[in-house]
């Protein structure tokens, strides 16, 4: 049977070239790189390379960049480790401002922010899934100290206006800079979808903190990184050795950092063709199906979106059978229904959304990437189009 | 296939559907779910002498609940309306086989669907 994978958002598998740089630092050049003999040394000469590779490419320094587990760490690292520093012996309430569509890693810690005393504003999106900036204006107050924001949305692709935003904060800063108020206030993004995928420079953003991951760019699952400007100052999360510049305990994941250093090297040297290849497949599938299928309402921004992302909502067809229909095809999607008894809801991006329960069970992600060809889209297309009638002809919904 | 079982009767059920579609002039109509949680059940019987002579059914719903109700069709054919109620989850689930745990509130629909149903038909039938 034909298999066309279509989650490249979940994750992507690791490429070849990406393997090959991580395999030496497994078993050959595998000390410890904190080591003093040359063992480690020459380890750490692999470390600091791929620590310049990650800095470059988003344009931040060496010394800015930590080395984490991964975004869902990165975020918690972000958002936990500024609070932390900012209540340290001292009674003061930081108000975080975020927007109700972010990945679980930023609204479950805000959530948990909250209950240890965080003041916390979730900002709702337009029915395209974009955050207005004045939205945003508008709920800073004196006590806001973060404020994060993702570049883009993982279930619906809408490309956050991440620069506006940074603007806004940067007059903050200056205000209360003339006024004296020494409360600090960081701009937090999570960039995990967009990384390789459009580009990322920190200064353009007007960014403080930037969350980044390997395993959506086929680099390996277990690694990312965090980008925190000079200044910024945060408590870690892993208290252990003086890895990071004691900003994060433990050994470092040398093959996997290795990896991430690879995998963002080949997404900067694909990413401008990649990007168009994308964007024209997408637009060529999101017609395909409109031409074979009544009824598709297309989720999230029209045009600022990931390039490799399409969501669609099909009208009279559960999102959970059709995604399981599919995977009967070899094809693999995502979607926004979760039918379970404990999380009966669907996803929390569509309903900040606006949009009406059954639209958004109704809901399914297509996802590519790299490996993803027209032929494999008109394959979907035709797999589609019969499952979909099947599962009309059984709904009672007209 | 994905979270259930490959060739399973959860899947075949699913895939080939026993009774779907409308019913004319249906004597009991069984509606539960909502669009909120994602599950919608609609059961139609033909109902002569208190025994239910035919069911046909309509479902949106996750490839389990599809199943469940299919399932449920077959069960109550041919079953006195007072057999029927002792129809539990229970025994779809048993038909169906193995399942997520987390599922098992489709079995629960269905049987629900029947319920509604039955109850209805009473009630119209006092009413007369």
């Amino acid at each position: 049977m034909k298999k066309v994978y279509l989650d490249y958002a979940a994750t992507t598998p690791v490429h070849k070239k990406v393997k090959k740089a991580m395999e030496p630092y497994f078993s050959d050049n595998f000390a410890n790189p904190a080591t003093l003999h040359q063992f480690g040394q020459d380890a750490k000469i692999g470390l600091d390379k791929a620590r310049k590779r990650v800095a470059n490419f988003i344009g931040a320094k060496s010394k800015e960049v930590i080395f984490t587990s991964g975004g869902s760490e990165s975020d918690n690292l972000a958002l936990k480790g500024v609070f932390f520093k900012l209540t340290q012996n001292k009674d003061f309430t930081p108000h975080i401002i975020t927007s109700a569509i972010e990945h679980s890693a930023i609204i479950n810690t805000c959530n948990f922010l909250k209950k240890r005393g965080a003041k916390v504003s979730y900002i709702k999106p337009d029915k395209n899934g974009l955050i207005n900036p004045d939205d945003i204006k508008k709920e800073i107050n004196k006590n806001t100290t973060i404020v994060s924001i993702m570049h883009a949305n993982n279930e619906v692709g809408t490309i956050e206006p991440i620069k506006e935003i940074g603007k806004i904060i940067a007059n903050v800063k200056k205000n209360r800079q003339v006024n004296n108020n020494d409360t600090p206030i960081y701009f937090h993004t999570d960039a995990v979808q967009t990384l390789g995928h459009i580009p990322i420079n920190i200064d353009d953003l007007g960014v403080d903190m930037l969350t980044l991951s390997a395993h959506k760019l086929y680099g390996p699952k277990g690694v990312g990184a965090l980008f925190v400007r000079e200044g910024v100052e945060l408590e870690p999360l892993i208290h252990a050795g003086e890895q990071e510049r004691e900003r994060r305990g433990s050994t470092h994941n040398t093959p996997g950092i290795i990896g991430l250093a690879k995998a963002i090297d080949i997404a900067d040297s694909e990413m401008k063709e990649e990007k168009e290849r994308l964007i024209n497949l997408r637009n060529y599938f999101l017609q395909e199906i409109k031409n074979s299928i009544k009824r598709v309402q297309l989720n999230g921004h029209p045009n600022k979106r990931l390039p490799n992302n399409l969501n669609v909502t099909i009208k009279g067809v559960e999102g959970e059978a059709l995604l399981m229909s599919l995977d009967e095809a070899g094809i693999a999607v995502s979607t926004g229904s979760a039918c379970s008894s404990t999380r009966l809801i669907p996803s929390h991006v569509l309903m900040a959304m606006g949009m009406s329960h059954l639209r958004a069970h109704s809901s399914i992600r297509f996802s590519m990437g790299k490996y993803t060809k027209k032929k494999d889209i008109d394959y979907v297309v035709k797999q589609l189009k019969p499952i979909v009638k099947r599962l009309r002809e059984i709904s009672p919904l007209k | 296939m994905g979270c259930f079982s490959e060739n399973s009767k959860l899947m075949e059920h699913f895939n080939n559907p026993h009774n779907v579609g409308d019913m004319e002039n249906p004597d009991a109509i069984g509606h539960v779910g909502n669009a909120q949680c994602g599950d919608i059940m609609e059961l139609y019987l033909k109902i002569e002498n208190e025994i239910i002579v035919d069911a046909k059914f309509k479902t949106f719903g996750c490839a389990a609940a599809i199943a469940s109700t299919s399932v449920l069709t077959d069960l109550v054919k041919g079953k006195s309306l007072s057999k029927a109620l002792n129809i539990s989850n229970k025994e779809i689930k048993e038909m169906l086989g193995k399942m997520p745990a987390h599922k098992y509130h489709c079995t629960m629909l269905a049987a629900d669907a029947l319920k509604d149903a039955i109850k209805k038909y009473k009630e119209k039938d006092e009413t007369k």
